[in-house]
């Protein structure tokens, strides 16, 4: 019988990397901490694109698309209306839900590969909308600026430390939500949707309505992350928000492990940092990207951190490490 | 075995229907599946489906639980039309089902799986599990107590962690009953059993299905090829045969209808 | 009237295209359930080895063998490279991921498709690339009020040949009843003696072939190439797969002339910008309408 980790260790990890992310941007620079912040951005995104791919099993590919409405949304209406960004933070997790409740509701009930190219189509869609500039709204390719910085009465966010704060303030509640819909009957109906379709509705779970929640919920983060976005760039244009940038989310939440918190945001830190790192290569990362894809796929297909059931994932983590020792 | 001289008994059935169908009939492009049939199952039987392969068995079943829609026809449970439902409204109703090649949820836990029944016997949504309300709280509770005593109830109380797909075979289609009765159902619609159990395997079934049945005052339908379990707890026998019903009775008089044999061998079809 | 023919024409040949590089993404699809997001690629590769041929081999091939000579020789060379790439691709990136499931697959082959994309632009640049015009027939033909060009004509033939050639193989050849048994059920189709590794080899030649084979088409006819039009034709082209009901071969390229018509019509008639609007509105009208295609899918499942 192996010995069980002390009890000390086993409280560690979740302390430890708060206080590490509360500590790192007292001692960043600038520049990192705009790395961190891109990091979150991606995080968000991991999560949102998790929801729907993750837990419930859609093959979502065009996830981009509501990224984009959360953006323009805050976007127009901040130069048009000049409405405060941080209330654009709400407004635009609910236009992207909505605008994913409307869109997606005719084609929920589409098999898996059906799903999956008609998500894509439909991202397309939403990009070349935004370029054709419909109602003289969008900006056309040049999109939208002069955005705001965050404003709201003594709250002024404008520098890298400020917005570092605010998009892993975002990220800590959406963690903590997602958490607490993952140990729900509403979670728990989602993964039975992934796990057999026609099992779940013959234990009695409306499949329908929980797959749109699932795509409501996803696309609202999603948008948050458009609004965070816009706001520190104070530009939107269409081609941040490419088919690309779909798969790049896909390829978060494969890597991280689907269903798994942890796993997004490993998942996040690879795709933010990878190109970081490769910078002195930048026409060969793409390829290196390709191949540390399928690298992955045929080493680790369950993820790097993949959602362990039953028990808590640090904890095991370093149980396995803890024995490996002895 | 149930001894030569009740086939000389006058058939009645007793009890409430519980569910009947009415020239059901189900199409799928050219091949007609179900061709207007008319049965019923009463409260507190045992009715077995039965019939060759390709009769038509599993597609009644899929109807019925609500997985297909009839082309003609109508099924009722418990005086209510059901015809149309979507399945997990039916489930809602009081019907529970299992398949014939075991519907787990493979990488979830035993307990998850199991937890899965009692989905349509609670109602907290989204606001109530991100506010953890006291509802949801107490939902929480219900549902993992009555899972737990479904699978000790099955004899799985120490695989509650373990992961489905990770038991042996046996024991999941225990699994799949302990999650089908976790909803509390008035009807246990169940196909092919037995298949892939051994024999020691199949008589535990047996003997655990009627006691259900006693206990809880369920009816149960099910579809088998196994003689031994059709002739040793069915209390009424519907025989499919090209779709159609081409016989009915206790399992006794079944057992030697003529048609029924030579349904099953062969001959004029 | 005229203008209506011509555009007629024109959308038939751009949806050949689509058609030919449809199949590609069909066949794998039927036998693997892989969704190849690499085949846009291939048909891009194909393209540009055909561009490479052309610029420094063409003095040698036309001097012998004249213009037709030499973009004949173009096409056979890049088919072939593109057999190999194939089958080299499905070793190295797909078969050791079998085993893991669908949607390891599906990452599988975008990183295969990322790789194959940005190589294309490493090799040969990020700008477009043109066709050498010089080593493109540019006669014309006068029939009844049309004006077409010959090398269209030349193409919509070669292409409306080698679909019906692939229906003939599919549906009446040895090789085409073991691609379609593989397809229905892999474990009985090698029972009853069908090699499947061969078969994947099949399609994992024939399709890429035909890919390179429709990009050095497509380099002729619209003479400029990227190294994004595997994304741009490949998500088309997949969409014409969709809308012919995927696994199915002929659906695949009539999906693909459908295809090529109704977004040749909607640029016309609507408009340039939003045409491919218009294709996806299209393609998602009609799974919500037909899930199974127009033609219908040759895949079922058994609850």
């Amino acid at each position: 019988m192996t010995s069980r980790l002390p009890l000390l260790l086993r409280r560690i990890p979740l302390p430890l990397a708060l206080l590490a992310f509360a500590a790192f941007p007292f001692a960043a620079s600038d520049y990192l901490l705009d790395v961190a912040y891109f990091f979150g951005i991606y995080t968000l995104l991991g999560l949102s694109l998790n929801v729907v791919l993750g837990e419930v099993g859609l093959y979502d590919l065009g996830h981009a698309g509501f990224y984009a409405i959360g953006a323009y949304a805050t976007a127009i209406l901040n130069t048009q209306l000049h409405i405060p960004v941080l209330i654009l933070l709400p407004v635009s997790f609910i236009a992207a839900g909505l605008f994913a409740f409307i869109v997606t509701s005719p084609i929920i009930h589409l098999r898996g590969d059906y799903l999956c190219i008609v998500t894509i189509g439909m991202g397309e869609i939403v990009r070349l909308a935004l370029i054709n500039n419909p109602l003289g709204l969008t900006g056309g390719p040049n999109g939208v600026y002069g955005i705001d910085t965050p404003t709201l009465g003594f709250l002024s966010i404008d520098t890298s430390f400020g917005y570092y704060w605010l998009v892993w303030i975002v990220v800590g509640i959406a963690v903590i939500a997602l958490r607490r819909l993952q140990r729900s009957r509403i979670g728990r109906a989602w993964n039975y949707i992934r796990e057999d379709e026609t099992a779940a509705q013959t234990s009695g779970v409306n499949v329908r309505n929980h797959k749109l929640l699932a795509f409501v919920v996803g696309a609202g983060l999603a948008g948050a992350a458009g609004c965070l976005y816009a706001s520190k760039l104070l530009v939107v244009s269409p081609e941040s928000f490419t088919f690309w940038e779909s798969c790049l989310m896909f390829s978060i939440v494969l890597i991280g492990g689907m269903g798994s918190v942890p796993g997004v945001i490993i998942g996040a830190a690879a795709v933010t940092l990878f190109p970081e790192v490769f910078r002195t290569f930048a026409s060969y990362r793409m390829v290196f990207f390709g191949v540390a894809m399928i690298l992955m796929m045929m080493f680790r297909p369950g993820g790097l951190w993949p959602r362990r059931r039953g028990g808590a994932e640090a904890r095991d983590l370093l149980e396995r490490l803890w024995r490996r020792r002895a | 075995m149930r001894s030569p001289s009740d086939s000389s008994r006058v058939e009645s059935r007793r009890g409430d229907v519980v569910v009947q169908t009415a020239a059901l009939t189900k199409v799928f492009g050219g091949l007609t599946a179900v061709d207007r049939l008319d049965f019923q199952v009463h409260r507190g039987e045992i009715a077995a489906l039965i019939g060759p392969n390709g009769a038509g068995k599993t597609t009644v079943f899929n109807v019925v639980t609500g997985i297909y829609r009839p082309e003609a026809g109508s099924v009722l449970f418990q005086g209510r039309d059901i015809t149309g439902w979507k399945a997990h409204r039916i489930v809602r109703e009081g019907v529970a089902r299992t398949f014939q090649n075991i519907r787990l949820f493979p990488n979830l836990t035993c307990l998850e799986n199991v937890m899965a029944g009692m989905h349509c016997r609670t109602s907290a949504g989204v606001a109530a599990a991100l506010l953890r309300t006291p509802k949801l709280l107490r939902e929480e509770r219900e549902i993992r107590a009555a899972a737990e005593s479904r699978l000790a109830q099955v004899g799985l109380a120490g695989s509650a962690d373990e992961l489905a797909r990770n038991i042996p075979y046996g024991r999941q289609r225990m699994l799949e009953v302990a999650r089908a009765l976790a909803s509390g159902p008035h009807l246990l619609v169940l196909d092919e059993p037995s298949s892939g159990l051994n024999p020691r395997e199949t008589e535990d079934l047996m003997s655990f299905i009627k006691a259900v049945i006693r206990d809880e005052h369920l009816t149960v339908l099910l579809i088998e090829h196994d003689m031994r379990v059709v002739m040793g707890i069915s209390d009424w026998v519907t025989v499919m045969d090209g779709g159609r019903k081409i016989a009915e009775g206790p399992p006794a008089r079944i057992y030697h209808d003529p048609v029924v044999i030579e349904a099953y061998l062969g001959g004029r079809k | 009237m005229r203008v209506v023919l011509e555009q007629l024409i024109n959308g038939l040949t751009i949806g050949s295209f689509y058609g030919l590089i449809a199949l590609g993404y069909s066949m794998v699809y039927g036998v693997l359930k892989l969704i190849n997001f690499a085949h846009g690629d291939f048909f891009a590769l194909g393209s540009y080895i055909g561009y490479t041929l052309l610029v420094f081999a063409a003095g040698l091939v036309t001097t012998h063998l004249g213009l037709w000579g030499g973009l004949l020789v173009t096409v056979a060379v890049a088919a072939l490279c593109l057999a190999v790439v194939g089958v080299l691709v499905e070793r190295a990136a797909y078969r050791p991921i079998y085993p893991a499931g669908r949607l390891p697959a599906v990452v599988s082959a975008l990183g295969a498709s990322i790789i194959i994309q940005n190589l294309i632009m490493i090799i040969w640049g990020p700008r477009y690339q043109a066709y050498p015009a010089a080593l493109i027939p540019n006669l014309k033909v006068h029939v009844g009020d049309l004006t077409l060009s010959v090398l269209q004509l030349v193409i919509l033939g070669v292409s409306l040949l080698l679909m019906m050639v692939l229906t003939f193989v599919i549906q009446k050849t040895t090789w085409g009843a073991a691609v379609r048994a593989t397809a229905l059920d892999r474990d009985t189709a090698s029972l009853m003696g069908i090699n499947f590794n061969r078969v994947i080899r099949f399609i994992f030649t024939l399709g890429p072939a035909l890919g390179a084979l429709t990009g050095v088409m497509v380099g002729m006819y619209y003479r400029q190439i990227s190294f994004t039009m595997g994304w741009n034709y490949g998500l088309k082209a997949f969409t014409a797969t969709i809308l012919g009901g995927i696994g199915n071969l002929p659906g695949a390229m009539f999906g693909g002339l459908i295809l090529g018509v109704l977004e040749m019509f909607g640029s016309a008639y609507i408009s340039t910008a939003w045409k491919d609007v218009f294709v996806f509105l299209i393609l998602i009208v009609v799974l919500i309408l037909r899930p199974n295609g127009l033609f219908g899918e040759k895949l079922a499942e058994k609850v």
